[in-house]
């Protein structure tokens, strides 16, 4: 007919993919979703009732039919009303905005932990079980999923649209956010944050797996060591046994079962023993002497990479005993008889 | 109501009293352009403490999470000369002050007198500021250009390496402090050169008053940096 | 329908013989000026001639995404032409727009003075700005920057290898221009008021530039530090910024937002003032609850200054930071929305018409409580956390911005056109041109809210290809939005020679300013009126013009 090609093609486009909203694939999508048509139509309420008052007095009290103005200088009663209505409009906005922040970053206890390093310009995931991806990210759906992640160079911000979570990931400093993934499904990853020349090149998939296939992918991309293990190998390496040995009066603090508890420092203070802590500790060693030890851990700056750190991390998360611990440095030294039965170890 | 009709023209309005020559013709009275003069003063020295504000912010920040990099850094300045320089600074503000006084009594001799000693001691100051920075020079502690931590081998190597962050913030500081110094000066050589035809001692005070203002702010924001950068922690010592 | 209110017969209008624009002649007597009237027209000519440049970038950007592949730049030209796009509309044109331009020209006459407090910290505000400018192009010339206006650091201390240190400088240079600018008036307002000029008798329009005023001299300082501490870091490698030394950067995101969250306030309040005027003006009554609106603006700067780190929400601020920054600024809009139910009460009851300044003016009613409303979306927590950063934060400020501001300042211009030239601009065409712009306003932005509520990122060079058929839609409306500015140029330079003469008072308005000629003497008043009436009282002018023709009678 007489529609050109490029315009069909147009209209084309437009009716096959003309979403509004984008699809509703975790456990928090629905209550953003909420929120978001709450705030829609308090816009559109805000629109016509402005939009009402201006194009009706605009009829009725214009020159034509109202030739003179009557003076009027305010009213206390309406001003109040409408400094009273948004207020408490806004207040609700701000309450339920709280509400959905806390829900989208307070993770749930149970969810799997899987970490990220942005560099300019991917995305590189790191699984427990040692699965490495470069800007895509398996998860599985049904099952809360962290992410801790981090930066090696600028900030980046690491974004799902359809799981409505984003958090900036910052150099030198872990962030977390998590989400359930309710669909199996492929989704858009986007680097939110400005990062450089590439921006817009450091995007990539999520895919969304069924726990079977999830549970196949997994053994299938397997590189066959986690990441604890990764980091049992580099913790031997850099000879962090030679002083956190377990054993008492070692030089360096016992750290099995450090993971989650409070440990009290040189200086006072309590801190939290999360995965930021452990990682800053090996970074920043001066500033996490725990009480009773001396100053004397060498910083670990510029030796380790964010993977490597990654490793000991998880290492660390994950060392319940010091047997194993013990175990490497006896082939070496032998000052310490190793434990006769795994696990009865006191630490 | 007196409402000036359009396109009346009428020629220049004739001021009744005797005015001063530096009086300008917008304001309606020599007293409203001091006020004015004054209050724009006040209002500039307001934006200056935001200025030197967000850096102040910065040093407290950091001063609380590395502690003990600013500590052993501060030890490495010389209190005695940051005394030295703080007495000189005093001193010069004093000299600030009988200048004003001076312009507002008429001595137009003692005022340029009192304006070339305040511009002595500030000279004198940034004299000193200079043996102190090429000191920090020759010591390998400037951040960027020419840094070791030598210097700090008692502190572990990365809380060392925080002493970079004391450093920059102290020559942020009174690198910021110093350039407001040498703007000072500037004006005061001008101010002398002024002064000395004899323009401030006729009853038109308002420049050496206002710049008297700029020079004493520069000297507080100077009486706050050496406690913070020089004193940390001395009774610890 | 369109009549233009009953005014005095204009036939017999001339020019008057003396004013402003011909009290002497050639470029120097420009160039050296102090008359506030003459160094607005200076900035009038700079910030037009940067809009437009600006508005080059933008178009570049809009062409750019009409196809989701990066095809007609290279993705380092495009970060360079968003990042320009940014820094030559905020620094070069939003915040000096109204208050260089307009507030410059009016604020003396509206509170009956000869001239700003400082006219030559007045000139060097304009020199400055002009630096600032010159440092920018100079940017421009040698290749460019592509930190994005916002200057996030590391990436714009040890990422990139274009010319930071230039453009900072140039920020730093026109903030002082605006820091002066602020302090100006705020020296003004305070102390030169003419008699009978209390602070409830000044127009809206002074009340909302005083406040911005103070945004522009307690904000501006610290994003100068924070940019001297960027310059800094890139020249000689100080560590404030920089997490390998220790330092923090997102410090230098709160001293960044410090700043230029009281920024956007600096642009829109002035443009609110603008509103006060017209709305008052066209339905001939006094603004509805003068109080209220007065002191809603002195609130929006009270509170804009606490809210900075709602810019920051999903960087890691601490959950409690997070909580109280939101609720700042859900109290930052409730004054916002004050301000748009008085200006609709204005209406009730008056006698409306409808010229180019009126359109415009509804213009930014409509825009603005969209974009305001928007940005409740941004500071709820929860919320925020899926639109920062997407194209819906890009709709949100750029309806504040350009829906407001812009068509605020082009009410502005329109309305006190007659005043500063002393001749009419032409109302049919000017009326197509508001039309225009709005039409194409809406065309270019509103689809950039779904964007961004689907995901799609800001800054985005490429971009997959579900989100082409919004982007064509966007990039339409901008080119209809690029006739809706340039229309006003042309008539607007055609009228300086062939417009109607305006004669003192074409609007029939109370403002001090249009009880003299047009364009105003040097010295705009022969003698300093004292004030015996409230602002916006139509009686009081009534009765005067009967007085007049008594007298003249």
């Amino acid at each position: 007919m007489g529609i050109s090609p490029v315009l069909w093609q147009f209209l084309n486009k437009w009716l096959t993919s003309s979403a509004l909203f984008p699809k509703e694939a975790s456990t928090i999508a629905p209550y953003a979703d909420a929120l978001y048509f709450f705030l829609l139509a308090m816009t559109l309420v805000g629109v016509l009732i402005v939009g009402a008052l201006v194009f009706g007095f605009s009829l009725r009290y214009r020159k034509e039919r109202n030739p003179e103005a009557t003076q009027i200088e305010g009213s206390t009663l309406l001003e109040a009303t409408w400094t009273i209505i948004p207020l408490v409009i806004f207040l609700v906005t701000f309450v339920w905005g709280a509400l959905l922040y806390f829900r989208i970053y307070n993770p749930p206890a149970n969810s799997m932990n899987i970490y990220i390093v942005g560099k300019q310009w991917m995305w590189k995931a790191e699984h427990p079980g040692g699965q490495h991806e470069i800007n895509t990210l398996h998860v599985p759906t049904g099952r809360p999923v962290q992410l801790t992640m981090i930066s090696q160079d600028v900030f980046h911000s690491y974004s799902i649209p359809e799981f409505r979570v984003k958090r900036e990931v910052i150099p030198g400093r872990y962030s977390t956010v998590w989400f359930n993934a309710t669909e199996p499904g492929v989704y858009h990853l986007f680097c939110t944050q400005y990062c450089g020349t590439l921006h817009s090149g450091m995007i990539g998939t999520v895919t969304a797996l069924s726990p079977d296939d999830y549970q196949k992918w997994t053994d299938a991309s397997t590189s066959g060591m986690s990441l604890a293990q990764n980091g049992e190998r580099l913790f031997a390496s850099l000879g962090c046994n030679q002083c956190h040995t377990g054993a008492a009066g070692a030089r360096g603090p016992n750290l099995a079962g450090l993971y989650g508890k409070k440990v009290q420092m040189e200086d006072g203070s309590t801190q939290l023993a999360n995965e930021a802590f452990l990682r800053d500790t090996i970074l920043n060693p001066s500033s996490h002497v725990p009480a009773g030890y001396k100053p004397i851990m060498p910083t670990y700056q510029g030796q380790i990479s964010e993977e490597g750190l990654i490793d000991l991390v998880e290492y660390l998360k994950s060392l319940k005993t010091n047997y194993r611990v013990q175990q490497t440095l006896t082939t070496a030294t032998s000052t310490e008889a190793a434990p006769t039965t795994p696990g009865m170890v006191k630490p | 109501m007196v409402v000036t009709q359009p396109g009346e023209l009428q020629e220049e309005h004739e001021h009744e009293h005797v005015h001063l020559p530096q009086h300008r013709h917008h304001f309606e009275t020599e007293e409203q352009q001091r006020e004015a003069a004054s209050f724009g003063m006040w209002l500039f020295l307001l934006t200056e403490i935001m200025f030197f504000g967000g850096l102040f912010m910065a040093y407290l920040l950091y001063r609380n999470w590395y502690n003990p990099a600013f500590v052993a850094a501060s030890h490495t300045l010389s209190i005695k000369l940051g005394a030295l320089n703080t007495a000189i600074l005093i001193t010069s503000g004093f000299c600030m002050a009988m200048a004003v006084w001076a312009a507002e009594t008429r001595k137009r001799k003692a005022l340029v007198n009192f304006l070339g000693l305040t511009n002595f001691f500030g000279i004198a100051f940034l004299v000193v500021k200079y043996f102190e920075y090429a000191e920090k020079w020759h010591d390998s502690h400037i951040p960027g250009l020419k840094f070791s931590i030598a210097d700090f081998g008692k502190l572990g190597v990365d809380m060392a390496q925080k002493t970079q962050v004391y450093y920059s913030l102290y020559f942020a500081m009174t690198g910021m402090h110093a350039l407001h110094m040498i703007i000072g000066i500037v004006l005061i050589f001008w101010y002398m050169v002024r002064a000395n035809r004899g323009e401030f001692t006729e009853g038109y005070v308002a420049p050496i008053e206002n710049f008297g203002l700029y020079w004493h702010f520069v000297d507080i924001v100077w009486i706050f940096l050496f406690p913070l950068l020089y004193l940390i922690d001395l009774g610890a010592k | 329908m369109s009549t233009i209110v009953s005014l005095p017969d204009q036939s017999t209008a001339a020019l008057p013989k003396r004013n402003y624009l011909n009290a002497e002649h050639g470029l120097l007597s420009w160039l050296l000026t102090g008359d506030h009237k003459r160094i607005a027209m200076l900035y009038l000519i700079s910030i037009t001639g940067f809009f437009f440049l600006g508005g080059a970038f933008a178009g570049l950007v809009r062409l750019e995404l009409l196809t989701p592949a990066g095809d007609l730049l290279a993705a380092d030209t495009y970060n360079k032409m968003f990042t320009m796009h940014g820094i030559v509309m905020i620094f070069l044109f939003l915040v000096p727009s109204v208050p260089a331009t307009l507030g410059n020209f009016l604020i003396p006459i509206m509170i009956g003075a000869r001239d700003l407090a400082f006219p030559k910290i007045n000139l060097l505000s304009w020199y400055l700005y002009l630096i600032g400018g010159t440092f920018t192009l100079t940017a421009l010339v040698l290749g460019g920057v592509d930190t994005g206006w916002t200057f996030t650091t590391p990436l714009s201390t040890h990422y990139l290898n274009t010319h930071v240190i230039t453009t900072g400088l140039a920020i730093f240079v026109a903030g002082f221009s605006s820091i002066f600018t602020g302090l100006n008036f705020i020296v003004t307002i305070h102390r030169m008021r003419a008699p009978g000029m209390t602070w409830f008798r000044m127009p809206l329009f002074v009340w909302s530039n005083y406040a911005a005023s103070i945004l522009m001299v307690l904000g501006t300082p610290v994003l100068a530090i924070a940019i001297v501490l960027v310059v800094l870091e890139r020249t000689i490698g100080l560590g404030v910024f920089d997490p390998a030394k220790g330092g923090d950067p997102l410090l230098f995101q709160h001293l960044f937002w410090f700043y230029s969250h009281p920024a956007v306030y600096i642009m829109i309040l002035p443009g609110m003032g603008v509103i006060s005027e017209v709305m008052a003006n066209f339905s001939r009554k006094r603004v509805f609850g003068y109080t209220a609106v007065a002191f809603s603006s002195v609130a929006i700067a009270v509170f804009g200054f606490f809210v900075w780190a709602h810019h920051m929400f999903i960087m890691g601020v601490s959950n409690y930071s997070a909580l109280v920054f939101s609720l700042l600024t859900m109290l930052v809009a409730v004054p916002s929305a004050i301000k748009i139910f008085n200006w609709s009460a204005t209406l009730y009851k008056g006698s409306i018409t409808f010229e180019t300044p009126m359109l415009y003016a509804f213009g930014f009613i409509g825009l603005f409580t969209i974009g305001g409303l928007t940005g409740v979306f941004l500071g709820s927590l929860g919320m925020d956390i899926h639109l920062t950063e997407t194209y819906f934060i890009v709709a949100h400020f750029h309806f504040v911005m350009v829906g407001g501001m812009l068509m605020a300042f082009l009410a502005g211009i329109h309305f006190w056109w007659p005043k500063m030239t002393g001749r009419m601009y032409p109302e049919s065409l000017s009326k197509l041109a508001a039309v225009t712009t709005f039409i194409g306003f809406i065309l270019t932005f509103f689809p950039q809210f779904i964007l961004g509520y689907l995901g799609m990122p800001r800054r985005y060079h490429a971009y997959p290809a579900d989100y082409q058929v919004l982007n064509v839609l966007s990039t339409a409306g901008a080119t209809v939005l690029g006739v809706g500015y340039l229309l006003p140029i042309l008539y607007l330079a055609w009228s300086l020679k062939y417009g109607e003469i305006a004669g003192p008072n074409p609007w029939q308005a109370t403002g001090l300013e249009w009880q003299l000629q047009s364009p105003p003497l040097t010295e705009n008043f022969t003698e300093i009126p004292y004030v015996d009436y409230e602002a916006y009282d139509f009686e009081w002018l009534a009765h005067k013009q009967k007085q007049e023709v008594t007298t003249v009678g």
